[in-house]
């Protein structure tokens, strides 16, 4: 599995890409949505985990772009606003995406993340 | 019931001033407006109206009056006229028949007859008889019923009157013939340097005919008395003739006059009088003032009962119109206030909204870090192998993993607190919205040992309403019930279904209870019992109006020293979107 950390706290990024590299996941991470494009210009990810607000681009207009250039990626979006509900409401607008609040039990991130990949639930 | 207590205005107790004069939240002394309105009113209306009627009173009293004593004027002096006329064409006759008979005709008593007779066809009344009496006072002739042929009256008061007058009309007296009559006699000198006196007696009688006959009306009486106030012809009232009359001697006047007076009882009177001219004799009438004025009192009466009705009907309409518009003002007052205050609630909520979600971002991105730095700790831990061992190092991480994770809790509860500040309608279980605004308390229970239970039947179906609207309910209460509970109190919360369409929510608490005077103004803006201790009265009326917004109802149970209970009825869905959007400036 291979995934893509986006997050403008490198702090937090950084430490979920070594966690889930202790798990066997391919991670990479970036603080910048820019970045990751360029990273994707490569390479595709099976999974995107996205945080939704970055400063420049946006958790969600970032994973438009990925989307467009990666249509097989799945998304999962971070938030520090809010709650789930106000999150669904706004993921909505762009079709099925998972979400989860901050601070994130990574037991449940991981859940999430194959559930996405092994259901059709993700935005393909 | 309707007692004269419902009677009282609403504003009647509110004399409150919450703030400066000029302020927005100046409440104005209603009592006092009510008071000067109704004052100021009925001056402005009654003053007229009464400064006219006595205006009218006391004119038409004094016109009145003044018409009567007038008319007794002019009725004295007709009267006195026609007595004097009598009087001096009588005399006349005889100073004629004096003059033109010498005394050997006059001594004829044949001759005297023949003249008296004469006197009385020519007269046609008032001559009983006549005498030739010489100067001795001896009457040598005499011509007429009583037989008074040589009789003395050389000591009668009226024989010295006309010896020093020449003429001389005497007042009424008895005589020789103990009738009353009065004398009219005329000296003549003879040549040899004498003198004998031509008598003539007159009746009264044409008297008390003329003054019988006058129309005075007011009890009135016409009668004559002497200087001495000796009654000399009939009168109706004031006693019999040659009786004294209780009246005091009129002062003497050349012209008629009119006087008020009082009678004997202290009736007040209107006298007229007249002294009769070359006689001692005085017109009188009196007349009872109080009867002429009846009419008048009549009339005044009517004015005052009039008057009487109209101010009343003035003051109820003033009272009714000042106290209708005075409640109107303070409805107003009050609704305006609530309003402001309603405002000023709904930016504090929504102040406090907003710095919560900031609050609970800014603490969620640090506490993100801390929750993956301390897992990644874990991890390495655990993962690869190196201090999985090491009981204590993963106790210390894990504590540190819990307390993310609590306060990860307490950051989402905030943010979902600041969410539900929005108005919008959503479909909620009633229990789990009850119990997420109890976990702002939880901590508050836990240090005052408070318990609480919350009893929901298995089928409360879930409703559709504005959950911020419903939270702020919720919270107030239980607020409430905190401020009112010991510590060691029990807060009860049930959740039934009423009917097909409501449920209801029933919270209870074991606290001091309400006193029932309390309880009826208990939903009624600023009215606090909580008065100097932070109150400000308006937390149970806003939760009154937030449960009318959801469509809603909330009642009160209390008893003083065991507790109280609020029940809230909800309808499962609202019927319109108003309900939720009525107060947008919450969010």
């Amino acid at each position: 599995m291979r995934v893509l950390l986006v997050d403008d706290e490198e702090e937090l990024v950084s430490a979920l890409a070594e966690r889930l590299l202790l798990r066997d996941i391919d991670a990479e991470w970036f603080t910048t949505g820019t970045d990751a494009l360029q990273r994707v210009e490569s390479g595709c990810f099976d999974l995107a985990v996205l945080d939704m607000k970055m400063p420049k681009i946006s958790g969600l207009a970032l994973r438009e772009k990925l989307h467009a250039k990666c249509p097989a990626m799945k998304f999962i979006f971070l938030t520090g606003y809010g709650s789930e509900k106000d999150f669904a409401s706004a993921t909505a607008k762009v079709g099925t995406a998972d979400y989860l609040v901050k601070p994130v039990d990574i037991e449940v991130l991981l859940g999430r993340m194959h559930e996405l990949l092994n259901s059709e639930r993700g935005v393909k | 019931m309707f007692g004269l207590v419902n009677l009282k205005p609403s504003f009647w107790e509110k004399n409150v001033q919450l703030a400066a004069p000029g302020s927005s939240e100046y409440l104005f002394n209603y009592r006092r407006i009510w008071k000067d309105a109704i004052l100021l009113t009925s001056i402005v209306a009654l003053f007229p109206l009464i400064f006219i009627t006595l205006v009218n009173y006391r004119f038409t009293g004094q016109a009145m009056g003044s018409e009567w004593l007038l008319r007794t004027s002019r009725t004295v002096s007709n009267t006195q006229r026609a007595i004097s006329f009598f009087l001096t064409e009588r005399r006349s006759a005889l100073e004629f028949i004096v003059h033109d008979n010498s005394a050997e005709v006059l001594q004829d008593p044949i001759r005297l007859f023949a003249i008296l007779e004469n006197l009385k066809r020519s007269f046609g009344g008032g001559f009983v008889d006549l005498g030739w009496i010489e100067s001795d006072g001896k009457q040598k002739a005499y011509a007429g019923p009583y037989g008074l042929q040589d009789k003395d009256y050389k000591d009668q008061p009226w024989f010295k009157q006309v010896i020093k007058r020449g003429t001389f009309t005497s007042d009424v007296f008895l005589g020789y013939r103990h009738v009353p009559h009065l004398v009219i006699a005329v000296k003549k000198k003879t040549p040899e340097g004498s003198f004998y006196v031509l008598r003539a007696s007159i009746a009264i009688e044409p008297f008390n005919d003329l003054l019988s006959n006058l129309e005075l009306g007011g009890l009135g009486d016409a009668f004559i008395i002497n200087h001495d106030g000796i009654l000399q012809s009939n009168s109706r009232y004031h006693g019999r003739i040659l009786e004294k009359i209780a009246l005091p001697v009129p002062v003497y006047s050349e012209t008629t006059q009119v006087r008020e007076g009082k009678g004997l009882d202290g009736e007040p009177l209107f006298i007229g009088y007249r002294f009769i001219a070359e006689t001692p004799l005085i017109l009188m009438i009196v007349k009872q003032k109080n009867e002429l004025m009846k009419p008048l009192t009549k009339t005044h009466l009517e004015i005052i009962i009039f008057l009487l009705v109209s101010v009343t009907v003035i003051l109820a309409v003033i009272v009714g119109m000042v106290t209708f518009m005075v409640n109107k003002v303070y409805t107003a007052d009050e609704r305006r206030l609530m309003i402001l205050h309603q405002m000023e609630y709904a930016n504090k909520m929504a102040s406090i909204g907003r710095m919560a979600a900031s609050v609970a971002h800014e603490i969620n991105n640090p506490l993100a870090v801390i929750n993956e730095k301390a897992g990644l700790i874990k991890d390495l831990f655990t993962i690869k192998q190196l201090y999985s061992g090491d009981t204590k190092l993963i106790g210390l991480v894990d504590s540190v993993l819990s307390s993310v994770k609590r306060a990860g809790k307490i950051t989402k509860r905030l943010l979902t607190f600041a969410r539900n500040l929005e108005a919008k309608i959503e479909t909620i279980r009633l229990e789990e919205t009850i119990r997420e605004v109890l976990s702002f308390l939880h901590k508050e229970a836990e240090h005052r040992s408070i318990e609480i239970k919350v009893e929901a039947l298995a089928d409360i179906p879930t409703i559709e309403t504005d959950r911020g609207k419903l939270e702020q309910i919720f919270l107030n209460i239980i607020n409430n019930a905190f401020a009112a509970m010991c510590d060691g109190g029990r807060l009860k919360v049930q959740i039934n279904r009423s009917g097909t369409e409501k449920v209801e929510i029933r919270i209870c608490d074991d606290g001091c209870g309400i006193s029932k005077q309390d309880l009826q103004r208990i939903f009624e803006p600023f009215y606090s019992t909580k008065t100097g201790q932070g109150g400000t009265g308006l937390g149970l009326s806003i939760t009154y109006n937030l449960t009318h917004e959801v469509e809603g109802q909330i009642t009160v149970d209390s008893e003083v020293g065991k507790g109280t209970c609020f029940t809230i009825s909800l309808p499962l869905k609202l019927t319109t979107a108003e309900g939720a959007n009525a107060c947008v400036c919450y969010s």
